[in-house]
């Protein structure tokens, strides 16, 4: 008999708010606190349900504190909860957020858990305010942190590099296809192209195109990498009771896994064999489900090496065979294997730390038959992977409709 | 010229002695005297037996690039003026992986595999960097 680790599949996601992404946000500047309520109050709009019903909340940061989060937003919102998280995992954060939400909600502790990550610009501060931003971003430059000594010192700063070594690392262990990477950031374009409000809707590209931009950081190409934009997104999950007076068809969470071991890539012992493998292994096997029972599947993208290394280590094709996979495969929405279907946060843009719940919200909106013209046909279950720092945190879900 | 200050390591009392033979251009590392796994970077605790008695051995330097990349753009303002920054991983032969830049080598010749020795880098702060060059 195999162990049931995890969840029992009760647990649901009932709405979804997202702001569309946008290049040049020339909307009003809010506080996160504010972006926050509204973001919530979208998302409850959507599930039909009302602020009382909330008795959960997960966030992540704050511009407007840097402590004690979870209770700030309860009381700006005016929430009584039973479970507040805050969640640290980079790109995997929103991932995170809904498995620790569905999981307290399996335990009993809470039936409506609200978990959002707002994502516009904020208004300017005065001068005399404290920044909470680094100017080595995800990067720890403060004295006793092992980055700060061992790592920035030598402009090892940020993503772009670490994802690069990690490409060519992959190039010298299994090969490298310059022309299948550029196809991971073509056909998630098309899927863009197909998303009325994707930053990049109006804009296809081609592989050569793709290959024709900018080198950034051998071998990754300026078209394979995401950019900021502002945006924002909420989330609510709610129990098996909750969900029968909820307006939408009930997303299930089946499955989850959560994997990390280093902050820099230097230190861990094979970059290639990602956190995502046994993230995606403890999740199929909660679930029940074998891979070719997904419909499509959302894949945290800050870049095509992250894609590719994620079929490969979610184990939708064997470690090495991915450049093959990509190639042989239609990733659109109309495709064999859709990926990405909302053209992925290279396509349809990357709201900060919300830029991983696109691909919740668009898994959401595939199993709900709302994807419009990207729609997958007969679409009930999607898998959705996070990602965070440099291939340092990953996180995976799988959904199905109720 | 970048006018930002570029970042530099600050030694504390776990790590002084790496940066302290890196000064005098050699390269020590720790080692667990319970368990003999070789730790980098220095920490107070074994990583895989958690016993405090770290011990720091000379090694020869010498490694292999495990890893690298070529930025064509700076990746922090920083490091303007370092463009294209030839950034590596390093193998040493005891098998630990250090964070570390190649010099003396065209960015078209390095290549995964390639053996290399260390190359002392001193700071007028009184801190050696380690980076490395082709053997």
């Amino acid at each position: 008999m195999l162990r049931r680790v995890g969840l029992r599949g009760e647990a649901a996601i009932v709405g979804i708010a997202e702001y569309a992404p946008q290049r040049r946000y020339s909307g009003p500047r809010r506080f996160m606190l504010e972006q926050w309520a509204d973001l919530a109050a979208l998302a409850l709009a959507d599930a039909g349900l009302r602020p009382a019903d909330v008795d959960g909340l997960v966030c992540a940061n704050v511009r407007e504190s840097e402590q004690f989060v979870p209770s700030t937003i309860a009381e700006y919102l005016g929430w009584k909860v039973n479970f507040a998280e805050r969640v640290d995992l980079g790109g995997a954060t929103p991932v995170g957020m809904v498995w620790r939400a569905a999981a307290a909600i399996e335990l009993g502790l809470c039936d409506v858990v609200v978990c959002a990550a707002p994502g516009r610009p904020t208004p300017s501060l005065p001068p005399d305010q404290p920044r909470m931003w680094s100017p080595f971003g995800a990067s720890s430059n403060v004295m006793g942190s092992p980055q700060a000594e061992f790592d920035i010192p030598f402009g090892n700063v940020a993503q772009n590099v670490g994802y690069a070594m990690i490409a060519n690392r992959y190039a010298h262990e299994y090969g490298y296809d310059p022309r299948a990477t550029a196809k991971i950031a073509a056909d998630q374009r098309t899927n863009a192209n197909a998303h009325p409000d994707a930053v990049f809707r109006d804009v296809p590209i081609t592989i050569d195109d793709v290959l024709a931009s900018k080198m950034v950081a051998d071998p990754l190409h300026v078209l394979e990498i995401v950019m900021p934009c502002a945006g924002g997104a909420a989330v609510v999950v709610a129990s098996k009771d909750v969900v029968r007076r909820t307006r939408k068809r009930p997303v299930y969470i089946t499955g989850f896994g959560e994997h990390l071991a280093h902050k820099t890539p230097t230190y861990t012992e094979d970059v290639l064999h990602t956190p995502i493998g046994p993230a995606a292994e403890q999740a199929f096997s909660m679930a029940r489900m074998k891979r070719s029972e997904v419909d499509c599947v959302q894949l945290y993208d800050c870049y095509t090496i992250t894609v590719l290394l994620s079929i490969e280590d979610s184990g939708f094709c064997g470690k090495g065979e991915g450049m093959r996979f990509v190639a042989e495969h239609d990733l659109t929405y109309r495709g064999d294997f859709p990926v990405n279907t909302h053209g992925g946060q290279l396509g349809f843009g990357q709201p900060g730390l919300a830029g991983g719940f696109t691909q919740v919200t668009e898994a959401v909106r595939q199993v709900r038959g709302e994807a419009g013209d990207r729609q997958v046909p007969d679409c009930e279950v999607s898998y959705v992977s996070g990602t965070g720092g440099i291939m340092s945190e990953q996180t995976a879900l799988i959904v199905q409709g109720g | 010229m970048s006018t930002v200050p570029l970042p530099r390591p600050r030694p504390i009392e776990a790590t002084e002695p790496f940066w302290s033979a890196l000064r005098s251009h050699r390269v020590v590392l720790q080692r667990c005297g319970a368990c003999a796994t070789w730790i980098h970077y220095p920490r107070r605790r074994c990583t895989a037996c958690t016993s405090e008695d770290l011990r720091w051995e000379e090694v020869s330097g010498h490694g292999v690039v495990s890893t690298f990349t070529v930025a064509r753009q700076p990746t922090h303002p920083a490091f303007a003026d370092e463009v294209p920054q030839l950034l590596a991983v390093v193998e040493l032969d005891v098998g630990v992986r250090v964070t570390t830049t190649l010099t003396g080598v065209d960015p078209a010749d390095v290549h995964i595999g390639m053996a290399v020795v260390p190359s002392f880098d001193d700071g007028d702060d009184g801190v050696t960097l380690l980076r490395f060059t082709p053997a």
